[in-house]
């Protein structure tokens, strides 16, 4: 009887991760799915507790499996609701590290389990106690989840500047060397005996641990997303490993529909910056930095800047304002007081629009969420094709804090690590005011034109800051 | 080879359910516009956490006097539940903003 009514929760629970994935892909839907899906993530696990047994023997450590519960629902809910809109990139890739651990950790425990129940006859082969298949679900969910963990942590260190990009000559062969020490680990602990297998599975684990690390190390911070998506993917298969080790529907669906939907989401993540994943992953950006430099050095040149007053003038008595957002706008928390521009040139009779580039910021779809938390209507945000047709009407174009997303070399320059990716074409205006905190790089870590061209003009400083100035300015205007 | 054979039929139905699911998995979000591309990464992030699951039966299972056992089992369910909790919040605090649309 429990057991009916537990297979009936985990059919439950699939169904609602389908639905709500599904909800979740359309705008309108989006929210609701997500409580869709929350709802039969909610029933699968009261299930598991209440209803799972295991050769007709209730589930025990209830008090446990509380506090366990109790604690990561307490740090969960406060780390998602106190993280800042720009931080959430890095929120998901911490969240999603967890995830990995648990699959490794569940791996842990069954081998240990396996492990435990033929200690008195230590010389036995392992391979004469677990099938093939068994061991294959086993170690892969370690693995996976292992090198899902670390990765998601490096990434996370990436995104908010605690680790920085680090490559070194050779680094794919020395990657691949120890994701051929993981499995010769693997194979080593199969061939080994009850007694002495604890030593291969634990180099299985270290070796998964630093293949990790190596493997997002050298990927450059503007690709962060990508990886994270993918990582997220191999999350989902770690856990569909754990839907296989426990015969259990909801872990299998759900793991393996993530797996998929993430891989997916990747290689659309991919397309939009127009770059093929193994690009991504292999050519990886950061590594380029020296070779990129070299070819647009000849870029370099004469700047000029541009004082707030005039900067002011300039915008108040256009007819069109389009406004550029980039990272240094969720860096500088300066949404509302974008907000505030926007509705100050509106009085004046200015029509504002912001173009929003599908990869600005740090994740796809980041300044869009940002501009909507300021309040921003949906109408103004134009999409990168539209926002390409408006260009040419438009007086003044305000870039904040982007950078790779305007730079000319993409269509320009063969050369160039980004060429190929669509940009937002601002210097088919009449002026383009590009607001950074000095003239560094951006992400990709290549010089961009623009900068250089005689109808772009700098305005330095924190983008909150120059807004603000700026707002003061044109009221006075 | 005999192996390999008899370790398929044995286990057909899950690899029925994988085949199948992946391709859902794709179907479910072809048409996704990149504006949500964010939030459904963060969506599907909360569902994997379902690995909350094999948690509890990990920790439910273990000997109440096995303290290796319990600590791993007692660490997965924190890592899972912060996975989900946290997954699914995030996700809802995203698409808040989106709901103020007119």
């Amino acid at each position: 009887m429990f057991s009916n009514v537990l297979t009936l929760c985990y059919l439950v629970a699939s169904v609602t991760f389908i639905l709500g994935l599904k909800m979740l892909s359309n705008p309108a839907s989006a929210r609701k799915g997500n409580l869709v899906a929350a709802f039969g993530m909610t029933v699968a696990i009261f299930a598991t507790i209440f209803l799972y047994e295991d050769n007709g023997e209730k589930l025990h450590n209830y008090v446990w499996i509380f506090a366990g519960l109790l604690i990561g629902t307490v740090a969960g809910t406060l780390s998602a609701k106190k993280v800042k809109m720009t931080a959430m990139p890095e929120m998901v890739s911490l969240f999603n590290g967890m995830g990995g651990a648990c699959a490794a950790l569940i791996s842990a425990a069954e081998f240990y389990h396996i492990y435990e129940a033929h200690a008195e006859s230590p010389n036995v082969p392992f391979a004469e106690l677990v099938s093939v298949g068994h061991y294959l679900t086993i170690v892969a969910g370690a693995i996976i989840g292992t090198i899902s963990y670390t990765g998601s942590i490096i990434a996370w260190g990436k995104l908010n500047g605690r680790v920085k990009d680090f490559s070194f000559k050779g680094q794919h062969i020395v990657n691949m060397i120890v994701l051929a020490l993981v499995i010769a680990s693997s194979v080593w602990a199969y061939k080994s005996t009850i007694g002495d297998i604890y030593i291969p599975f634990l180099l299985i684990g270290f070796f998964a641990f630093i293949y990790g690390i190596l493997f997002v190390m050298p990927i450059g911070g503007a690709d962060m997303p990508v990886v994270i998506s993918l990582l997220n993917s191999f999350t989902g298969v770690a856990a569909a490993c754990g839907g296989f080790l426990y015969d259990n529907k909801a872990m299998l669906t759900g793991g393996i529909l993530v797996g998929a939907a993430g891989t997916l989401l990747t290689i659309l993540m991919c397309k939009a910056m127009n770059r093929s994943l193994t690009n991504v992953l292999i050519g990886s950006f950061g590594g380029n930095k020296a070779a990129a430099g070299g070819t647009t050095a000849g870029a370099q040149g004469h700047y000029k800047e541009i004082s707030l007053a005039d900067a002011a003038m300039v915008m108040g008595y256009a007819n069109k304002v389009m406004i550029v957002p980039g990272y240094g706008l969720a860096v500088a928390q300066a949404q509302h007081t974008c907000h505030e521009l926007e509705k100050i040139l509106n009085e004046k009779g200015v029509d504002v629009f912001y173009a929003i580039h599908p990869v600005a910021g740090r994740m796809p779809g980041h300044m869009n969420v940002l501009l909507a938390e300021a309040d921003v209507s949906y109408d103004k945000l134009l999409e990168m094709e539209q926002a390409n047709d408006e260009f040419k009407t438009s007086d003044v174009v305000l870039i904040l804090g982007a950078n790779d997303v305007v730079n000319p070399a993409a269509k320009n320059d063969p050369a160039s690590p980004i060429y190929g990716m669509p940009i937002l074409e601002v210097e088919q205006a009449k002026t383009v005011i590009v607001n950074k905190r000095s003239m560094k790089p951006g992400y990709a870590g290549i010089e961009n034109d623009l900068f250089f061209q005689p109808k772009t003009s700098m305005l330095f400083g924190d983008a909150k800051k120059v807004l603000q100035d700026l707002c003061a300015e044109i009221k006075a205007v | 080879m005999e192996n390999i054979l008899q370790w398929i039929s044995d286990n057909q139905q899950v690899i029925y359910i994988v085949i199948l699911m992946i391709f859902v998995g794709i179907e479910v979000i072809g048409r996704v516009p990149s504006v949500l591309h964010t939030p459904l990464m963060s969506g599907a992030n909360a569902i994997h956490g379902v690995v909350i699951i094999g948690a509890i039966i990990v920790m439910g299972k273990a000997a109440t006097d096995n303290y290796l056992a319990l600590i791993l089992g007692f660490l997965a369910v924190i890592l899972g539940t912060l996975n989900v909790v946290g997954g699914f919040v995030v996700t809802d605090r995203m698409l808040e903003m989106f709901k103020k649309k007119k």
